[in-house]
């Protein structure tokens, strides 16, 4: 600090706080009159109302008879389910396109820097519906699905993938598979005798793996049954799209922030594996991603947080996420504007600070001590 | 014009700028004498097409196998791309019949071309639409130029003069001016409208918010900040969905604004939240040193604020401003979502009409490659901006 406020500074702040709580209170009492002119009342009981309208995707078991508030779950499963398909999918896009913007080879790295313009200087909403209206709705019908591989079909109605159906012990092992995969952190964590555990503790994974498959009594692949498919689970167009667009977007910025952070991790580091002999694929493995790591994590973030809040837009192509099922469908049924839309905002801003925080724990784990 | 000045007399406006830390004008001095590399001759290999072609694209096993791959990527792509967009495509003629082919219908985009751009402004007073943009480009010329005398002047003319002059423009009602209901405007000059404003209106906002946001009185940081992390955490359709169904209920019995208006409000409150970011990562550039040499020359607070902090600031972070600007801009395409009819509100509106189905593949490619030059623009300017900024450190 360079110098005391002066005395007048600081009673001129509670004055602007003043100000702040006057225009609050302003805008609430005209609020409460206009309610109360329209003879409406502000509470979140509706939330115990059935809902009368259906969710065409849901994850949880879904009836019309259902409560408000079970669709704000419904949603919200749908929102997370979107986002994290669009930070896992982007991600790993991004990565691949950020290594390719660093190749030696003139054509690689070329062809990654026009993805990446043309990614990054259209907008979201243009490519979400371009994804949604003039790719996915101009498939062909059921009978001519296009075959992809590990038996999916693509068509009109959306992506069929293969269903597996558990046998009787299915249940019991898919639990156990999770408690694998929950259990896996922890035991990188642990020590053997002196050693300490750390990478192998990765060989949980395929041992969950094959205790989910062992579980898995026969595999139902979708077919051509009549004028429609059969069997298997459809992902429909609108996810698609939705987890389409949101991914390719987001995996344009992160392309830029790997190639930053790649860039920003000294040259001395590279030199110094090299010259001990690592080959360079080894070396930006193991010497340079981990370091890169550190300098990306705050800005991934930002990029993960952009990405939640992006997939709002789905209500743009009828995804029934938090904001198309609250701000669209609820807010006209029950005409609760103010309620439903501090809902979604609050909602949202739950997540993003959940989501926010975990990032920031990681970030902790990752960074360098005493910096 | 780059090759005006040599390295050594680079120094001196730098310095007269103030944009350097001390001492940088002596490490410039130093470079210069620092005396240069001779020249040679690239290799035989590397200058004719045989050797680049080998050392771009060839120099190992692993990397011919990429070329390979993406060369058969860009085949699978780029010619069929071509057929359909050029080749095979129909720009002529007046109705549907005119594209029978598998190309694309150009001819849909041509017909409707003042749409996407005036919506439905009245034929009759286009003029008045082109003539503010022509006005834009004119105050706009200055600021962004390399050299410049009175940018700060330049910079309050554009934001202050010009919004009203495009304002008197394109709404009339006063000078004989016939009145354009705002309901009427749309296409691509909403978007440039709405993306004017809310920068006119967010960049000041944005840095009393960053200013805010540093300051010592614990009632304005916390304000501020409060603020920011609250309208960065929604989503901007989450928003604008407020400005349309909420923001009336908050208003006194009686009065009602307009729509546009609305939508612009909510616009500016929230991108002043992310410019107030923008800056503060410059404020936190300016060395402490710099303050306590205003404030031992005898400056008052907001002189050094205004004099000394902010000139500085700002320049760091002018590449960032221009990337909120490009993002700003794109995402003026959610107004369609609160039935504003923007650019992609024309094309939507456009596909509906029944004489015209099945051109969704041409409309939305038209509107991204619209938005694409526009924003791509934008951005080589702030690539420029950064790039010259580097060569002054």
């Amino acid at each position: 600090m360079v110098r005391r406020p002066s005395a007048r500074a600081r009673a001129g702040q509670w004055l602007l706080l003043a100000a702040v709580l006057g225009v609050a209170v302003f805008l609430g009492g005209n609020a409460a009159a206009n309610l109360a002119r329209r003879h409406m009342t502000f509470g979140f009981g509706f939330l115990f109302y059935p809902s009368n309208f259906d969710i065409p995707f849901h994850l949880i078991p879904w009836s019309t008879a259902d409560t408000y508030g079970h669709a704000l779950l419904v949603s919200t499963l749908n929102t997370l389910l979107v986002s994290a398909m669009g930070i896992v999918a982007s991600t790993l896009l991004g990565l691949l396109v950020g290594l390719m913007r660093l190749s030696t080879n003139w054509l690689v790295r070329n062809v990654a820097l026009a993805y990446v313009e043309l990614v990054r200087n259209t907008p979201q909403l243009v490519q979400i519906i371009f994804w949604y209206v003039a790719v996915l709705q101009t498939l062909p019908s059921p009978r001519q699905s296009f075959r992809l591989p590990a038996g999916m079909l693509l068509n009109i109605r959306g992506l069929y993938v293969p269903d597996a159906v558990f046998g009787p012990h299915g249940p019991t092992l898919a639990w156990i598979a999770l408690a694998l995969l929950i259990a896996t952190p922890f035991a990188w964590r642990l020590r053997l005798g002196a050693r300490r555990i750390g990478p192998y503790a990765l060989t949980l994974l395929p041992v969950a793996a094959a205790v989910l498959v062992a579980g898995v009594d026969r595999l139902e692949w979708p077919v051509l049954r009549g004028f429609n498919i059969a069997g298997g689970t459809a992902v429909p167009p609108e996810l698609v799209a939705l987890w389409a667009g949101l991914s390719i977007y987001a995996s344009g910025f992160i392309a830029e922030i790997v190639r930053a952070a790649i860039l920003a991790v000294h040259k001395g580091q590279r030199e110094a594996a090299l010259s001990l002999g690592l080959k360079p694929g080894r070396v930006m493995v193991l010497i340079v991603l981990p370091q890169a790591l550190r300098i990306m994590v705050p800005p991934l973030t930002s990029q993960y947080l952009n990405l939640i809040k992006s997939s709002s837009l789905g209500a743009a192509i009828a995804y029934p996420e938090l904001f198309e099922i609250f701000a669209g469908t609820v807010l006209n049924q029950s005409g609760k504007e103010i309620e439903t839309i501090v809902i979604v905002m609050g909602f949202f801003l739950v997540i993003n600070l959940i989501t926010s925080a975990l990032m920031n724990l990681y970030n902790r784990r990752i960074a360098l001590i005493g910096t | 014009m780059t090759v005006r000045h040599s390295r050594a007399e680079l120094a001196a406006p730098v310095l007269l700028e103030g944009m350097t830390a001390p001492g940088s004008a002596t490490e410039a001095a130093e470079y210069s004498a620092v005396p240069e590399t001779p020249r040679h001759s690239a290799p035989i290999g590397a200058r004719d097409v045989l050797g680049w072609t080998r050392k771009n694209l060839f120099s190992s096993v692993g990397n011919s196998i990429l070329t390979v791959l993406v060369l058969a990527l860009l085949w699978l792509i780029v010619p069929p791309f071509f057929r359909w967009a050029v080749s095979d495509a129909t720009i002529s003629g007046v109705s549907k019949a005119a594209c029978g082919g598998e190309g694309a219908c150009w001819t849909f985009i041509r017909i409707r071309l003042p749409l996407f751009f005036y919506g439905h402004y009245p034929p009759a007073e286009r003029w008045r639409v082109n003539l503010a943009f022509v006005l834009l480009a004119l105050f706009a010329w200055p600021v962004m130029r390399e050299h410049v005398r009175r940018r700060g002047l330049w910079v309050v003319l554009l934001l202050t003069l010009f919004p009203l002059l495009a304002g008197v423009l394109l709404a009339g009602g006063v000078f004989g001016l016939p009145a354009v209901d705002s309901n009427l405007w749309g296409g691509l000059m909403l978007n440039v409208v709405i993306s004017f404003v809310t920068v006119a209106g967010s960049f000041p906002l944005g840095v009393l918010l960053a200013i805010g946001r540093r300051s010592v009185l614990p009632v304005v940081r916390l304000l501020s900040v409060g603020f920011i992390e609250l309208w960065r955490g929604v989503p901007l359709l989450t928003v604008l969905f407020m400005s349309a169904v909420m923001l009336p209920l908050f208003l006194p019995d009686g009065v009602s604004i307009d729509r546009l208006v609305r939508a612009m409000v909510v616009l500016v409150l929230f991108n002043a939240a992310y410019m107030a970011e923008v800056v503060r990562g410059g404020l936190q550039g300016v060395a402490v040193e710099q303050e306590e040499a205003a404030c031992s020359l005898g400056l008052r607070w907001w002189q050094m604020q205004a004099f000394v902090v902010l000139p500085q600031a700002l320049r760091y972070v002018v590449p960032a401003i221009v990337n909120t600007v490009v993002d700003l801009f794109k995402d003026t395409t959610l107004v369609t979502i609160v039935g504003l009819f923007d650019l992609l509100g024309a094309v939507n509106q456009a596909l509906k009409d029944p004489a015209w189905l099945g051109f969704a593949k041409e409309g939305y490619v038209f509107s991204a490659a619209v938005f694409f030059v526009c924003c791509f623009a934008m951005s080589a300017y702030g690539r420029s901006f950064e790039c010259r900024l580097n060569r002054h450190r």
